[in-house]
């Protein structure tokens, strides 16, 4: 079921819609509201009064976005309120200056001197998909933040960097840069757990 | 006279890969990058292994949630139907 079905049955009180939307969504918010609030603990009590939101307002929900926007809009600005109360700073990317792969790899020309280890040759001959799909879903886990919600929202989730930009109060250009480092990380520890299987 | 700008190396090469993916590189940085991949066998081995990993990335799917965690959101459920 998609979720704009699941959003239906759950207005006709059916409560394993909710639960699978809960199963699709929750993590995302938990990793929207980490990026605002100062602990792990208060991003799931942010989550959790998302989840209560939904459900005093879907009645009211007119379905001129989509769910998903919807519910990570609310969450963004519940953990952002969070986030004031609680004087946290907004994460900045600890890397933002420096080279997205680590400068030993390349010799003194610029030209590479440790180049990749071919993981698509790797992951098609010795491993499986899903072993392609834990790596990256473990080394997503593994970002620290901005980085992680920019990849969760922007790869993992498929909104655009527009609408990354806005739920995160970011400029396009900030996460176009977030994101890339991101991903150039996700690409780094993918590469370590293929060369520990080759 | 125009003067034309100087090839990319591999460390600025990598870079540019993102948004390049993206489609929001400029033509002429587009350019640039695609005349380097062209020559360079590694950084055409970077560029398949971030579109890979962006790939995988949206395939991943919601990851499993402990089952404290669940159970207590549809608590959550049952109480605000109840009350509601």
């Amino acid at each position: 079921m998609d979720d704009a079905e699941l959003l239906e049955s759950l207005l006709g009180g059916n409560e394993s819609s909710f639960t699978e939307l809960v199963r699709r969504y929750h993590s995302t918010l938990v990793k929207v509201a980490r990026y605002y609030v100062a602990s792990a603990a208060s991003a799931e009590d942010v989550a959790q009064d998302t989840w209560i939101a939904v459900l005093k307002g879907i009645e009211k929900f007119e379905g001129r976005s989509s769910f998903k926007t919807w519910l990570l809009r609310i969450c963004a600005n519940r953990a952002r309120t969070s986030g004031v109360r609680e004087h946290r700073s907004i994460p900045v990317d600890a890397n933002e200056s420096g080279p997205s792969v680590a400068a030993h790899r390349f010799d003194q020309g610029g030209f590479w001197s440790e180049p990749p280890v071919p993981f698509t040759d790797a992951i098609d001959s010795r491993l499986d998909n899903a072993t392609l799909l834990n790596s990256v879903r473990d080394a997503i886990e593994a970002l620290d933040e901005p980085q992680q919600a920019v990849v969760t929202l922007r790869d993992v989730e498929g909104l655009s960097t527009q609408e990354v930009a806005t739920l995160l109060g970011l400029s396009e250009a900030n996460v176009r840069v977030i994101l890339h480092r991101g991903r150039a990380r996700v690409r780094e520890i993918v590469e370590e757990a293929v060369k520990g299987k080759i | 006279m125009k003067l034309l700008p100087s090839p990319l190396v591999c460390r600025d090469a990598v870079e540019l890969v993102s948004d390049y993916l993206d489609g929001t590189l400029s033509r002429r940085q587009r350019r640039r990058l695609e005349k380097h991949l062209a020559q360079c066998d590694a950084c055409t081995a970077y560029l398949d292994q971030m579109r890979s990993t962006i790939a995988a990335s949206g395939r991943v799917g919601p990851e499993d949630l402990p089952s404290d965690v669940v159970e207590g959101l549809v608590n959550l459920y049952r109480r605000f139907r109840s009350d509601n």
